[in-house]
């Protein structure tokens, strides 16, 4: 290869918000991460209540891990979908030679599908109060920052682990094998949470705290790490 | 070599064996629990191997990846070393995990709780399953660049691990180590079978790492081979 160095017309935009507008814009025009998350969360909701058949009281302790669930395994469904979509045309070898820092690929995937996975938890909110009956007795705007939290945890750790499993044989498998036994702190922390606000009998900081240190630490790791994984031959 | 490791086999079987003297015959009953504590001189053990073999797994892990461009081949024996130690380590952390279950069962009454130690093995146990899994999945350098990432992401999810179910609840007694719970008789009993379990383990490590090493020569082999028949054909 020619070692001479190709200087480069500084891009009109961050590469950043390149990346994130082609992945909007590609949802945008199929919707198939969202359809197919949303259903399937709605159906993840569903079958749990008929499963469980909840009073109003056990509906507050176990809504929150029901939600948080329900979430990962859509999010799932979704997070494979990411990085197939790289593969036609030999996208992700484009991707690799391309002067843009590998590290503003992945974020820009990570906010993209942050944004799915937000929307669909808040198209879920409404239903889920309906259908579980359900009235928060702590404060409830601590949600607010609790779901985004968890949602970032999950995103940050399935897109790295979905841009992971890609380079294996039955790849679509992989991925849960991969990210569930990672996001077991991140999960127990955001259904703590969330129950603790539902229920309103326990303080739910100490939980927040734990949801924003593993997003920091992971999110770092996954930045460091991110080239290694999109260049592994 | 093949002296040497006789006589580390011959050296292990006697840790083994004395080990077992010890935790059978010479430390004292435990008062309440009675012979059922005995286990724990094999719980405890299995437990100082697997932070060790996963500690060696996350070195070498990290010199894969330092090494994989500069000097493949030392990368190549990193790689073989965290392979065995990960296998190894789980199979300790089995151990420990049905030890405690089977000391759990007179005692607590119950074969398994969810507690802070308990959980956070468990997910330990589940996170190298995992790692041993993708080693199945894919192959290749690209395997190991992969799996050395996925050793360093569980290492990190350790300490996390730890403190989310230490917040959650606990039930298990308190650490042996540094809370001074244990009387010094018992110390042989544990020092013993710790010292076997760790030449056994090491011995284990070590035909794993030779058995790993022969699989990559062969590999690189084939490869060859392959190549010299195309250049034949293009001749």
């Amino acid at each position: 290869m020619n070692p001479q160095i190709i200087t480069q017309p500084a891009p009109a935009r961050p590469y950043l918000l390149i990346h994130l507008a082609k992945d909007l814009r590609i949802e945008w025009r199929s919707k198939d991460a969202l359809n197919s998350m949303l259903f399937f969360s709605l159906l993840v909701v569903v079958l749990f209540s008929l499963a469980f058949d909840p009073t109003a009281a056990v509906s507050r302790q176990i809504s929150g891990g029901i939600l948080c669930v329900a979430t990962l395994f859509a999010a799932v469904t979704a997070l494979n979908q990411a990085w197939t979509r790289e593969l036609r045309h030999q996208m992700l070898d484009a991707q690799r030679m391309a002067p843009a820092p590998a590290s503003s690929l992945f974020l820009a995937k990570v906010v993209a599908n942050f944004l799915f996975v937000s929307a669909v938890q808040i198209i879920l909110a409404p239903l889920f109060a309906i259908f579980y009956n359900l009235h928060p007795l702590g404060q409830s705007w601590l949600l607010a920052l609790i779901l985004p939290l968890g949602t970032w945890a999950l995103v940050v750790n399935g897109t790295f682990f979905a841009a992971l499993s890609i380079r294996t044989r039955n790849r679509e498998l992989l991925l849960p094998l991969l990210l569930f036994p990672i996001f077991i702190p991140a999960l127990l922390g955001m259904v703590q949470a969330s129950t603790a606000v539902l229920t309103g009998e326990a303080d739910p900081g100490l939980w927040i705290k734990l949801l924003a240190g593993y997003d920091v630490i992971f999110t770092t790791a996954s930045i460091l790490l991110f080239a290694t994984i999109l260049h592994a031959e | 070599m093949k002296t040497f490791r006789w006589i580390w086999l011959a050296l292990t079987i006697g840790l083994l064996g004395y080990g077992f003297y010890q935790a059978m015959y010479v430390v004292p009953t435990e008062a309440t629990m009675g012979e059922i504590q005995r286990i724990f001189y094999y719980h405890l053990p299995s437990w100082f191997a697997m932070s060790l073999f996963f500690a060696v797994n996350l070195g070498a892990s990290i010199t894969y990846l330092a090494c994989r461009r500069t000097n493949p081949l030392r990368a190549l024996s990193a790689d073989a070393l965290a392979l065995a130690s990960a296998e190894i380590g789980v199979v300790f952390c089995t151990v420990g995990l049905v030890t405690g279950s089977l000391w759990a069962r007179p005692v607590w009454g119950i074969w398994w709780t969810w507690d802070e130690r308990l959980t956070s093995t468990l997910v330990l146990w589940l996170i190298y399953v995992s790692y041993i899994l993708l080693r199945h999945f894919a192959d290749g350098e690209q395997m190991r660049t992969l799996a050395a990432v996925l050793a360093i992401f569980g290492y990190i999810d350790v300490p996390i691990v730890y403190f989310s179910t230490r917040w959650w609840r606990t039930q298990h007694p308190g650490p042996v180590i540094g809370g001074g719970g244990l009387d010094p008789s018992m110390w042989p009993g544990i020092l013993w079978n710790a010292a076997a379990f760790l030449a056994w383990g090491t011995f284990v490590v070590g035909l794993r790492y030779g058995i790993e090493r022969r699989r990559q020569l062969a590999e690189q082999r084939a490869s060859l081979h392959a190549l010299e028949a195309t250049l034949e054909l293009t001749k």
